[in-house]
């Protein structure tokens, strides 16, 4: 039997308590058996587990990750409601050579990527060593494979390899 | 002040109400069957908008309920579509 | 309408942040309805799915704070719950727009070839 991290119970049981909309004793003592069965059941079905160090990195992340979500929402709206002057938007397929082979790190770019409006995650190769990602204001292909690769993918391979 | 937020929370309902109708719009003459899916998905996070401004209007907290299980079950269903939409089954042996 | 008086504090942060999440949802279907392809229009209500849900979550989570007289944090959960769920919603949807494209032109261009061929063979005999 594997040690499980504490981290996962404790957000189980932080996620009970928000779900109850309480912090009484009897949910905590409640919420904490429940997330232990869950997670004795759920470390049978997926034996693989996370390593995660240096928190500061992630939480840097996310506020870089805040931003960047509100600028892009910016620029697709001016590209909806057609506030872009008199250049041409052209869409278009970006291949990203990707150096990260963690699955947990892949799963956390795939969030940043899709929730950030105007990128999707389109496709992983099979060996995880090209990302096709869907653009929708495509004007400098290099400045993109910089950007997912320098704000995105080094903080994510710091975190979890 | 709460006449600002009343007209704010007005404001807000009607945007989601506006972004609902052109969603619709998009499902009917959509031209494939992707576009329909994708109207469908933004159907259902700006129903689930509209149900938390009711609870906010009402002042009561027992919308929220509803909107997590609109999230869950729209969820469910636009996953469901867009893999049938992939091979024409959704769950493959 | 509301029958609760809400404190300053909490109205009019709440006023701010539901006029930007409705103003962000009702552009990101206009997106939806004007952008002329279907990867084009993809982006469109991924704005409403991030910024506009969160907006509006944030508004919901202060004024029910400011109703009940304690911190209210269970609307952080539909955030979290869509932010995790959308990628694979985008990932499936698109892998299946890829997908009927290409079954499409393929069966376009076999037609135009049979066509063809036909043409062709009127034309011998």
């Amino acid at each position: 039997m594997r040690r499980v991290p504490p981290v996962f119970l404790c957000v189980l049981v932080v996620m009970w308590l928000l779900l109850n909309n309480t912090i009484s004793l009897g949910h905590i003592v409640l919420g904490f058996v429940l997330s232990a069965l869950l997670l004795l059941a759920a470390f049978r079905l997926r034996p693989l587990q996370p390593t995660m160090r240096r928190f500061p990195v992630l939480v840097r992340l996310f506020f870089d990750v805040l931003i960047d979500i509100i600028r892009s929402n910016i620029g697709v709206a001016r590209v909806v409601l057609g506030l872009v002057g008199e250049r041409e938007v052209h869409a278009g397929f970006i291949h990203i050579p990707i150096d990260m082979r963690d699955p947990h790190g892949f799963a956390v770019l795939a969030m940043i990527i899709t929730a950030t409006p105007g990128t999707i995650w389109v496709e992983l190769t099979d060996d995880r060593t090209e990302l096709t990602i869907h653009v929708l204001d495509l004007i400098d292909e290099q400045e993109w494979i910089d950007r997912i690769k320098g704000r995105y993918e080094r903080p994510l391979m710091e975190v979890f390899e | 002040m709460n006449a600002v937020l009343d007209t704010a929370i007005w404001f807000a309902q009607a945007c989601f109400a506006i972004a609902t109708a052109l969603a619709a719009i998009r499902v009917i003459q959509g031209p494939a069957a992707q576009d329909r899916v994708l109207a469908f998905d933004t159907m259902y996070i700006n129903g689930m908008l509209s149900l938390l401004m009711l609870g906010m209007r009402s002042s009561s907290s027992a919308y929220f309920d509803m909107a997590l299980l609109i999230a869950l079950f729209g969820f469910a269903g636009s996953v469901a579509l867009a893999k049938f939409l992939l091979r024409g089954e959704v769950i493959e042996p | 309408m509301t029958t609760f008086d809400y404190p300053l504090w909490a109205s009019v942060p709440a006023s701010i942040l539901l006029v930007v999440g409705g103003l962000v949802t009702v552009i990101g279907s206009i997106g939806l309805l004007r952008l002329p392809s279907f990867f084009m229009r993809m982006h469109g209500p991924s704005m409403g799915n991030t910024l506009g849900t969160g907006c509006v979550l944030i508004a919901s989570m202060i004024l029910s704070s400011a109703l009940l007289g304690r911190p209210v944090m269970h609307e952080i959960l539909i955030t979290v719950f869509i932010v995790t769920v959308s990628p694979v919603t985008a990932m499936i949807l698109m892998r299946a727009a890829i997908y009927r494209t290409r079954v499409n032109e393929e069966r376009r261009r076999r037609q135009e070839q049979l066509a063809q061929g036909e043409g062709s063979r009127a034309s011998d005999g």
